[in-house]
């Protein structure tokens, strides 16, 4: 079996979810009733058996070291390889690296001491379930210099117009990468190499002045480069903003997306928290919902996401929303189209209403 | 050489068998309770929460599964480096092995365990109780009224006290009697099966005990009663919440629909009492458009279409459309086909229940049916009837 490693970079990650990442970084963003976006990158990771995984941060990654502890959740717990979680502490005064290339040049240990053949580069944005090591092989069979993973997408959304686009000739060689408006084949911030090759870029990337190493240093070299596209086919959502988070939350009320994420033979693993399975009152009505464990509901739900340890008065209602962990509200309140941060508290008789395009964004423990 | 002021063994080596399949395959601690729970967890998370940190655990009968549930365990965080969690099944020495005969042999087969970890008090546990009590406590009262022995005492109705072992007690609590199970009880206070010993004491009437033949080497019969006769100091301490040994099949059924009642007294949401539990991480449950669910607990990864009403449902339950479930308790990754009725009913872990099948019956409101549909090592389809 051939090592991988891997990195997830959250520096340079597209934000535009105002008030949701407040307090915390793209990947910490709590999302589907009980992760945040970054347990399905690093989920995916040991699902591949990749157990050596670095992790880039540069800001806000308070929330996100809390979640991730040593890893003991994704059996990152390691005497050996693990969870190298990376915040910028940088004092090499010989430092010239630029922008993403900082990172790569001041962790450059991980990569040489990490006992791998090749290293994949990805985000915590792209939701996915993906077999990486299915990629590998995909790469090894073809010889690429550089594999790169892509989402054939049924339907652009606006946020499709933040991803690079591949054109790709008959056998899957990536030939163009830009942002063409209608092509459907999404870049998914994902690409895997050899270890060796990889320490080549990095170092001909900053010998360069470089910021970005696969946007400087890959895509122009398209042409001498042989870099191949691997074509993931399952349930995918990018999430940059309030709009496209709201949007593809919903999405998982469907059974298809829902199983599509959440296999049982590569399980989507995040931190536990020791809570009691949901609790229904004699006088609740739930429909098409997805609930998490804690929670205790009295009142009304419909279409909508109650993440762990929300507490649902009686006769309130809620229809259309996204509630995150240990909100509170209150009887009678109304919710519509709104999405509640941690711990907010809605009190009693409130009415708050928004839109499907626009949803009633309240942030992290607001008392309203 | 460090030593530890109280070392916990939970006795968890017992069949069960009025739980009938319930214990075919598992010991009893290892049954399933309340959503997510296994039966031990209560008993472990109470010695996390009243900062308990050394605790064995006597295996006997049908151990694997427990074992794998407890681990190293660190569910309950007692994963330590001095002490933490064994699993103490019977063991050879160089002159024999032998079973546990009895809950006090169980012990006396340990005491080189005990010894290794010098603990001035030990605390006698089964692991077969819901309940949630601060031993803590119990240890500062053992050791404020210098007793050798404390049990743990509760109040029963005096018309239901001969079902227990009653202790008779004078004015300050100290036991001066006890009867197993008597016909004309005296008292109503029965014992939880919660015993302090310090530990020198109870060092020797173990090893008196185990060169005993007549002995039945068990703590209610034999060194309690011995310990009285002998005017030992033997103190009861009185514990007020709720408790419930789960021995029968009523029993069982009964403390998880307590569970659905507003005013249970048995709060699980306590956040300053959790109780721990070794659960797979699953994704969360998935209410339809066509569901109906009231009064229930439901675990993770539920897919709910049809009818729930007055039921535990445990983790990764599938419930197709037109599914009733009524008053029943669902194990985990149960699969629920169209149509299904299930009334008053226990359903095992994994089984496939087919369209338009009843389980349980639904004219009756006092029987109580487990169905076992998927025991590799019995009949699929096997319903028992109880009452």
């Amino acid at each position: 079996m051939n090592r991988i490693a891997g990195i997830i970079n959250l520096d340079q990650e597209i934000d535009n979810m105002n008030e949701l990442t407040y307090f915390r970084c793209t990947g910490a963003v709590p999302f589907a009733a009980r992760y945040r976006l970054i347990d399905f990158t690093i989920s995916n990771m040991i699902n591949a058996n990749i157990d050596s995984i670095a992790i880039f941060a540069r800001k806000k990654y308070r929330s996100l070291l809390d979640h991730l502890e040593q890893g003991k959740a994704w059996d990152l717990d390691r005497q050996h390889g693990g969870l190298f979680i990376l915040p910028p502490d940088w004092n090499d005064p010989t430092d010239i690296s630029k922008g993403e290339l900082q990172h790569f040049h001041n962790n450059i240990d991980f990569i040489h001491r990490v006992q791998a053949d090749y290293i994949i580069i990805t985000g915590s944005q792209h939701i996915c379930n993906i077999d990486m090591q299915d990629v590998l092989e995909e790469h090894i069979a073809t010889k690429a210099d550089v594999t790169v993973v892509y989402k054939n997408v049924d339907q652009l959304h606006p946020e499709h117009q933040f991803t690079n686009k591949l054109t790709l000739d008959n056998n899957n060689r990536v030939v163009e990468i830009d942002y063409e408006k209608e092509n459907t084949q999404i870049y998914m911030n994902m690409y895997i190499m050899k270890k060796t090759a990889l320490l080549n870029w990095i170092e001909l990337s900053i010998e360069k002045g470089y910021s970005n190493l696969f946007n400087d240093a890959i895509i122009p070299n398209l042409s001498s480069l042989h870099v191949h596209g691997y074509e993931y086919s399952g349930t995918h959502a990018f999430i940059h903003s309030v709009e496209s988070y709201y949007r593809n939350s919903m999405c998982l009320l469907n059974d298809d997306s829902y199983d599509g994420l959440f296999q049982t033979e590569a399980p989507i693993l995040t931190k536990l928290k020791n809570e009691v399975p949901a609790t229904y009152a004699k006088n609740s009505f739930v429909r098409r919902s997805m609930v998490a464990n804690g929670c205790h509901i009295h009142g009304d739900v419909q279409n909508s996401i109650l993440f762990r340890s929300v507490k649902v008065g009686e006769g309130a209602k809620i229809e259309d929303s996204i509630i995150m962990q240990r909100c509170e509200i209150a009887p009678d309140a109304v919710l519509k189209h709104v999405i509640l941060d941690k711990e907010c508290s809605i009190s009693s008789g409130q009415v708050l209403i928004g839109t499907k395009e626009n949803p009633f964004v309240v942030a992290k423990r607001q008392r309203l | 050489m460090k030593k530890k002021e109280c070392v916990a063994m939970i006795l968890a080596g017992g069949q069960g068998t009025r739980l009938q399949s319930l214990t075919y395959d598992i010991a009893k601690p290892a049954v399933f309770y309340g959503g997510k729970y296994r039966i031990i967890d209560f008993t472990l998370s109470n010695c996390t929460n009243s900062g308990i940190d050394t605790v064995g655990v006597l295996t006997q009968y049908e151990p694997h599964v427990l074992n794998d549930y407890i681990g190293i365990g660190s569910a309950w965080d007692l994963d330590r480096n001095f002490g933490g969690v064994s699993l103490l099944p019977p063991y050879m020495q160089s002159k024999g092995g032998d079973w546990y005969k009895g809950t006090a042999d169980a012990i006396y087969q340990n005491i080189k365990y005990l010894d290794y970890y010098q603990p001035e008090h030990v605390l006698i546990l089964s692991g077969d109780h819901i309940y949630k009590m601060d031993y803590a406590r119990m240890l500062e009262f053992h050791q404020s009224s210098q007793a050798d022995a404390t049990i743990s005492v509760i109040k029963v109705p005096l018309d239901e006290a001969n079902r227990f072992g009653i202790m008779d007690t004078d004015e300050v609590g100290r036991i001066v009697d006890f009867e197993e199970k008597p016909s004309n009880p005296k008292n109503n206070l029965a014992s939880m099966g919660v015993y302090i010993f310090r530990y020198d004491v109870l060092k020797d009437y173990l090893l008196s005990d185990a060169s005993d033949p007549q002995s039945s080497h068990d703590f209610g019969k034999d060194i309690i009663p011995t310990m009285l006769k002998d005017e030992k100091q033997l103190m009861s301490y009185t514990f007020d919440g709720y408790w419930k040994d789960v021995g029968t099949i009523q029993s069982l059924w009964q403390a998880n629909m307590d569970l659905l009642e507003d005013t249970t007294q048995l709060d699980l949401h306590e956040h300053t009492w959790r109780i721990y539990s070794n659960n797979p991480s699953l994704p969360a449950q998935l209410i339809g458009k066509s569901a109906t669910v009231k009064n229930a607990l439901i675990g993770e990864k539920c897919h709910i279409y049809g009818e729930v009403d007055h039921s535990v449902l445990f983790y990764g339950v599938d419930v197709a459309k037109d599914a009733v479930i009524t008053d029943s308790i669902i194990m985990p990754n149960v699969s629920i086909g169209q149509g299904v009725r299930i009334h008053r009913a226990i359903v095992m872990e994994g089984s496939i229940i087919k369209d338009n099948s009843v389980i349980g019956n639904l004219s009756d409101d006092e029987e109580i049916s487990v169905y076992v549909g998927s025991n590799k090592n019995k009949d699929p389809h096997y319903v028992t009837m109880m009452k």
